[in-house]
């Protein structure tokens, strides 16, 4: 499986290679070092570029950098090209010369640059420098790569109670209605009982534990229906995933929930461990707490058991029922936490949300390895599993094809992987 | 001489790590019942299945009535005249006897299947074969032996010329395994070859005209019946002479330890009142469907019980399920060792460590490194051949698999242990390991219950014989050692 993922990203690397002009501190850098080198430590600066937030960190970065460094900086302009206009006007005016007029790549095709030894004499004509541009694939940008984990973070981290439900032997089908129901009714407590857009972060948690709490019921509902009156896990969770859906638009009156404090975004948009977003920080940390829990903990062990034969290990001693119950309620609570990420991502609830996604999540864990006859699955397979899915999505939006062309090679593709796993296997 | 109806030359099959046969050949004559003998891992059920064209071979040749062919597919040998019954029946189990025998060569008329004609053949051939069945009921509700039955009319259907039979007397009882004889000499008279596989030795004198042995995926003798004896028989499988089939032991049978009152479960358990002594073997016996094996899943509580009491050493057990009757210090070994026993996609280091886990284990983590040198040692203490812990239970032969499950007990240390048909579908030289253990486990005063089909192993290993018809305790035989095989079967049949 690994090496389907492997192949992806060679493949979408290859297909968008492109030329990359470098933005915000990195450009910063590298532009400082050639204006240091090419006009020694003592340069008169004028600083250019647009009012953009890559841009501007740019512009800032360069001008405490020339700054330290012994430059003058004349001025900084973030804007348009009638700013830097009135710039050269006012340095010119003022009798003052420059050296170097430092530009963004889109900043330095502007007009107003084209005859500086004219429309500025005396400027003492001025070079203008802008950072390199290079070749990279746009896929393999750091701010991409992130992105595609930040966009499977939900389906990967349910897909870790998925994969425990599929090894026991059963399948999970109201995971995509809990999102739903989650996000609703995490937004409906903010709403209403947080104190809405000035809500604390004690009460936006409470709010996010409590609907998450109302989704691990729901899964051991579903959970005590199959070990006590043993109806088939697709039958039950088939009618809980109605159940979840209808109650999600129920409570929401059809409507979206937005009136949620800007902070609420902190945990699916926000990125405050190392510049790694924090649904992803938070899925890596359940997927080592998993693949323990799976090949290290008694509880593992006693879940591959249940799924390889249930009643030999019902004879040997399996609480076959509580693991059970673990499995469901596991998945649920899962299927919750996605839920409120969700409802972080978009800054609201609605019973729109996770529609199709228990497809998705099913489709990582097997892409990932995992049987569905049960007893065999591994939570890293799951994991790439995802990765996979979130690759070719990615893949595909970056070389621009169709949505709907999107979803018959995203099957073609699921299909394949099996296919190919299968075949390696010798099967 | 006629030309043989089957002949099998220089069979050569691998599978990845192991060389199941080296070079083997068989003939068979029309008219004739070829018994092959072997113990498991020996290579009989690869040839068989390489006869069934369910696996191919990698060199060697086939003739079927002197012609050569090449099985590819269960399809090809089919049509090449051979039915092989395997010892899980091909039956599905929610169609008919009459829909079963006519899969995939269903009757038609004008592409509609024609029922009353297939009703009207099956009939026939159950006629033939001197039986009936009902044809109405799906086959999961008919009993082992009519399952059989439908197989061996399903095989006369397409007018197989050659039959083969896995361990067909596995599941039947001994009334039960008489009648597939007659209708065995009656396949015969019709010139059908029949290649009959069993670790019943007494069975194949019965049967057999002649007799195939391989070990090791080699031939090592082929004979008539009449140049053979039981001795012969044993040394050709396991390659060294066996003095006893069955080890003395000195019995040192102390105070009563298990004491069961009443156990009670519908009609298949009526009010079974029994115990078992400290250091003592005690045999449950009777024909199959007495309620047995019924018997000790209420005990070890994988059933729900009616009523009844479980003491041991005078405490009243509260068994709600097998979880309690472990924590208990009670063990069971089900008959049905690969679908009760083990998981056969694991690792038989994972299959040990099933019901050890929570002894095995500190704050719900599994100590991996003392599961290893636990079960490394009963690996080498049972002689259990395994290429490595790791190696799945699926791919272990009938022996070592029960090896496996008796390690799983063992490491638990119960102090009653439940064998049920501890020795079935295992090797001559596995079951006299077994048999080694189990006196070893009543030498440290552990108690034992032996469920067992077979006579002589109930006469050789038991201390008390108890036995059962319908249910109820018909009898109880105090001295093992002095029983007789009559004396249990009227018994059992009361």
């Amino acid at each position: 499986m690994f090496l389907v993922l492997v192949l992806l990203c060679a493949f979408f690397s290859v297909a968008t290679f492109s030329e990359q002009s470098p933005t915000g501190e990195a450009a910063a850098k590298q532009l400082a070092s050639v204006i240091e080198q090419q006009f020694g430590s003592t340069p008169r600066v004028l600083i250019v570029a647009r009012e953009q937030p890559g841009d501007s960190e740019f512009a800032s970065s360069l001008e405490q950098k020339l700054v330290t460094s012994g430059a003058k900086v004349h001025a900084v302009v973030k804007g348009e090209p009638r700013d830097a206009r009135e710039a050269l006007v006012k340095i010119s005016s003022s009798g003052e010369q420059l050296d170097v007029i430092a530009c963004t790549p889109a900043a330095a095709a502007w007009l107003v640059f084209s005859d500086l030894k004219n429309d500025f004499p005396m400027l003492d004509n001025p070079q203008i420098v802008k950072p390199q541009s290079y070749r990279w694939p746009n896929f393999l940008k750091a701010a991409n790569v992130l992105n595609i984990a930040n966009q499977i973070a939900v389906i990967a981290i349910i897909a870790i109670g998925m994969t425990m439900v599929i090894i026991t032997g059963g399948i999970d089908l109201s995971v995509g209605s809990l999102i739903a129901l989650s996000a609703v009714l995490a937004g409906l407590f903010i709403r209403d009982y947080a104190g809405a857009t000035n809500a604390s972060a004690i009460g936006m948690t409470s709010a996010c534990v409590a609907a998450i709490l109302i989704c691990g019921l729901i899964g051991a509902f579903s959970g005590a229906m199959i070990t006590l009156f043993r109806i088939p896990p697709f039958i039950v969770t088939l009618a809980m995933m109605l159940v979840g859906s209808g109650l999600a638009y129920l409570l929401a009156k059809g409507e979206s929930i937005y009136q949620i404090p800007d902070s609420f975004v902190w945990l699916g948009r926000g990125a405050s461990f190392v510049n790694l977003p924090n649904a992803v920080v938070l899925m890596l940390v359940l997927y080592g707490a998993a693949q323990v829990l799976m090949s290290r903990m008694k509880l593992g062990r006693y879940i591959y058991a249940v799924g390889g034969n249930r009643e030999a290990a019902r004879l040997s001693g399996v609480p076959v029922r509580s693991v059970l119950m673990f499995a469901y309620i596991a998945s649920a609570l899962l299927a919750g936490l996605g839920g409120v990420i969700m409802a972080s991502q978009l800054k609201s609830g609605s019973a729109t949300y996770g529609n199709m996604y228990e497809l998705y999540v099913i489709a990582a864990v097997v892409v990932g390895g995992t049987s569905l006859s049960g007893g065999e699955g591994e939570m890293c397979g799951t994991l790439i599993g995802a990765l996979t899915i979130a690759v070719i999505q990615n893949g595909m939006n970056l070389t621009n094809v169709e949505s709907y062309t999107q979803k018959v090679v995203l099957g073609l593709v699921i299909l394949g992987a099996v296919l190919l796993d299968k075949i390696r296997h010798g099967e | 001489m006629t030309t043989p109806l089957l002949e099998m030359r220089d069979i050569v099959k691998s599978f990845p790590g192991v060389q199941a046969l080296r070079g083997v050949s068989l003939s068979l004559r029309p008219g004739e019942v070829l018994a092959l003998l072997g113990e498991n891992g020996a290579g009989k059920s690869t040839l068989m299945k390489v006869l069934g064209g369910a696996h191919r071979a990698d060199a060697g040749t086939i003739a079927v009535n002197g012609r050569e062919t090449v099985f590819q597919t269960p399809q090809d040998s089919r049509r090449a005249g051979v039915a092989v019954i395997y010892q899980e029946f091909n039956l599905v189990p929610g169609l008919t006897a009459c829909e079963n025998i006519f899969l995939g060569q269903e009757v038609t008329r004008a592409g509609f299947v024609s029922r009353t004609q297939e009703r009207r053949r099956a009939t026939e051939l159950f006629q033939r074969l001197g039986v009936e069945i009902n044809l109405n009921v799906p086959c999961r509700l008919l009993s082992t032996a009519q399952q059989q039955l439908v197989e061996i009319a399903k095989a006369l259907a397409f007018e197989a010329r050659i039959i083969v039979m896995d361990e067909p007397s596995a599941a039947l009882t001994s009334h039960e395994v008489e009648r597939l004889f007659d209708i065995i000499r009656d396949l015969k008279k019709h010139g059908i070859g029949v290649i009959y596989i069993s670790h019943r030795l007494d069975e194949i004198f019965t049967i057999a005209d002649r007799v195939t042995v391989l070990r090791d995926g080699t031939n090592v003798g082929e004979r008539p019946l009449s140049e053979m004896s039981r001795s012969n028989m044993i040394e050709l499988m396991v390659g060294r002479e066996l003095k006893d089939e069955f080890p003395h032991r000195a019995t040192a049978i102390g105070p009563a330890r298990l004491e069961v009152m009443g156990l009670r479960s519908g009609s298949a358990v009526r009010d079974v009142t029994f115990t078992v002594r400290r250091g003592e073997i005690l045999a449950l016996t009777g024909l199959v469907g007495a309620g047995r094996t019924e018997t000790v899943r209420l005990l070890f509580g994988a059933d729900r019980r009616d009523s009844g009491d479980i003491r041991l050493d005078g405490k009243l057990l509260s068994i709600r399920s097998p979880r309690d009757a472990i924590a208990a210090g009670i063990g069971l070994l089900t008959e049905d060792r690969k679908h009760q026993g083990l998981v056969l996609r694991h690792s038989v280091r994972e299959n040990f460590g099933v019901p050890n886990l929570d002894r095995l284990s500190q704050f719900g983590f599994v100590q991996q490194q003392q599961e290893r040198e636990e079960f490394g040692r009963y690996v080498s203490t049972l002689k259990i051949k395994v290429p490595s812990q790791e190696q799945l239970a699926g791919n272990l032969s009938g022996g070592n698999q029960q090896k496996v499950v008796l390690a799983k007990w063992l490491a638990r240390n119960c102090e009653v242990l439940i064998f049920d048909e501890p020795t079935r579908g295992i090797d001559v030289g596995a079951k006299y390991e077994i048999y080694l253990l189990m006196n070893e486990l009543v030498a440290q005063g552990k108690s034992i219950i032996m469920i067992s089909s077979e006579m002589p192993e109930v006469l050789g290993m038991a201390d008390r014989i108890l036995v059962m018809h319908e249910g109820r305790i018909t009898g109880e035989i105090a001295d093992a050692r002095r029983a007789t095989q009559e004396q249990i079967m009227e018994l059992a049949v009361a």
